[in-house]
């Protein structure tokens, strides 16, 4: 490996703060580097965190990406789907996913492309995101920062709620932060409007404008932190020895 | 007592356009060989609900299904179920698309024999655009909340697939998680398992097994012996997916006459020595997700 820092490296730093304030919360990264980020958020900013090994069990050590020798993993507590359930509908999870579409409103969509009765593209269906937008803190992590996935217009099958269309003050979106291959987002501008807050090494505001296909607010154009030198061994040697991250960039 | 059928005989007490819960949860305990069983049969226009995985795909690929009522379908390691997506894409499935929640949700509802139950959830997305049969109900209380009133799903028939049970219903769930199977068998009219194993009552291991026992065996009217029953997707502790036959099945979806030909219109041992023989299913290691 270079010794540069990769951006998938820059990604999962910065991803990683997203649960620097959560409490005990249940973390959930779905998807590799949300799932990187999320052990470096419990080795570093935040060791309280819940985390489970990806299946049925809380840990209490991060696991690392690929195989394993499990019966090192240190157990502490269970979580079948049924208690994900349970856990989540109180609140009391922070998940990051990655869903193919995203529109203004911070709607998401992992249903479908196209139109719904005749899709051009099946994907998996809605999954959990009514439930979990509706009920949790979410963050969102997308590899592909393009019009095509921060489209105009709205999603093609809304999954996720959005800022356009909560009933109350209960039920409402919670989207904490929005991390792409171009920067670092929240919706915290103007009437829940996305906003920068960073732009990764060598990327322009005209970038980020260019390949979104909504109008964006501006907090920050400042260059997006790069991880520390901790953050570095911790993510090449201990949560992702086999360099399985360099697939999402191909780096 | 005596609940122990055959393949055959769980075929001939289903019906067309019967409604049909399926247990287990993408490609983990699945009870494939009733799914194998349905496919090769004339049974049609069923409604399907399921944490999908193969079991819809295949399905799907039969042309079995009139009406999907499902959340996701996925092969877990492979995210996309590729004979699914082909129905999907095809336009061949009416849906009744929901948070996976609200199928538990639903099936809780019927098990409770509610007609409906509350929740927030589906609030604010396409979920209720795309269901327009789902109402609302308006808490009576000094919040006054608005709410998704979420209909039960009352099954026909439940189809699971367990590790071990006894000639009367008692069935034990070994693996760390019993997913949703005691809701689906508690929403259900019948509630048909199949089994790793049947052995007598007294082997079912005293009150450390008990703890397995999901669900009571008053649900349950058939037991099918099928070891191997949840090839190709995982059977925790017994055996993991079968990775190398789900990337077969999967590429199938181009043309299914030679996966048909391989896989399909056997009987259960001759399926499993189809596909390796049961040493083979029983070696393969559980995964690591």
């Amino acid at each position: 490996m270079s010794d540069s820092t990769l951006l998938s490296e820059i990604c999962i730093s910065s991803a990683s703060k997203a649960w620097k304030d959560d409490g005990e919360l249940l973390a959930t990264g779905i998807g590799l580097i949300p799932r990187i980020a999320a052990g470096l958020a419990k080795l570093t900013c935040n060791p309280d965190l819940m985390m489970t090994d990806g299946e049925t069990f809380l840990i209490s050590k991060p696991l690392p990406m690929g195989k394993r020798d499990s019966s090192e993993d240190v157990i502490e507590g269970y979580m079948s789907y049924s208690r994900v359930f349970e856990n989540l509908w109180g609140g009391q999870r922070h998940a990051m996913v990655t869903p193919t579409q995203i529109d203004s409103f911070g709607q998401t969509n992992i249903s479908c492309i196209g139109d719904y009765d005749n899709p051009k593209v099946q994907l998996l269906g809605v999954r959990g995101f009514p439930g979990n937008f509706i009920s949790h803190k979410n963050s969102i992590f997308i590899p592909n920062h393009s019009t095509k996935t921060f489209v105009s217009g709205e999603v093609d099958m809304v999954s996720g709620m959005g800022y356009n269309s909560y009933h109350s003050q209960v039920a409402k979106p919670h989207i904490s932060s929005v991390i792409t291959n171009l920067g670092v987002f929240d919706f915290n501008g103007p009437d829940h409007q996305l906003q920068l807050l960073s732009l990764h090494p060598g990327i322009t505001l005209e970038d980020v404008a260019t390949n979104t296909g909504f109008e964006i607010a501006v907090k920050s154009e400042e260059e997006t932190a790069l991880p520390s030198i901790e953050e570095l061994a911790l993510i090449r040697e201990v949560l992702d020895p086999l360099n399985t991250r360099q697939i999402i960039f191909g780096e | 007592m005596n609940k122990v059928i055959s393949h055959d005989d769980l075929v001939s007490q289903l019906s067309d356009g019967m409604t049909i819960g399926i247990g287990g949860w993408g490609a983990r305990r699945k009870p494939m060989s009733l799914i194998r069983a349905i496919c090769n049969s004339d049974l049609q226009d069923l409604t399907i609900v399921s944490y999908g995985g193969p079991d819809v795909g295949l399905l799907c690929a039969h042309k079995k299904i009139k009406k999907l009522i499902f959340g996701f379908v996925s092969l877990d390691m492979i995210p996309l179920e590729a004979h699914f997506r082909q129905a999907r894409q095809n336009g061949e499935l009416e849906l009744m698309e929901l948070d996976e929640g609200m199928v538990q949700w639903g099936l809780r509802a019927a098990a409770m024999k509610m007609s409906f139950l509350p929740t927030r959830v589906g609030m604010g997305t396409d979920v209720l655009k795309y269901n327009p049969e789902i109402k609302f109900i308006t808490s009576p209380y000094s919040d006054g909340e608005q709410y998704v009133a979420m209909p039960a799903l009352n099954l026909d028939a439940a189809l699971l697939h367990v590790n071990t049970s006894d000639h009367k219903g008692n069935t034990q769930i070994e693996g760390p998680d019993p997913f949703f199977d005691e809701m689906f068998a508690r929403a259900a009219a019948k509630t048909y398992v199949s089994s790793e194993q049947v052995v007598d009552t007294s082997e079912l291991g005293g009150k450390e097994g008990a703890i397995f026992n999901r669900f009571e065996r008053s649900l349950v009217s058939g037991v099918i012996h099928a070891p191997g029953g949840a090839h190709p997707t995982s059977c925790a502790p017994n055996y993991g997916f079968d990775m190398a036959h789900l990337k077969e099945y999967s590429a199938a979806a181009k043309s299914f006459d030679g996966y048909s030909t391989n896989y399909l219109n056997l009987s259960h041992e001759e399926y499993i020595e189809a596909v390796g023989g049961q040493n083979f299913i029983n070696d393969i290691p559980l995964p690591q997700f």
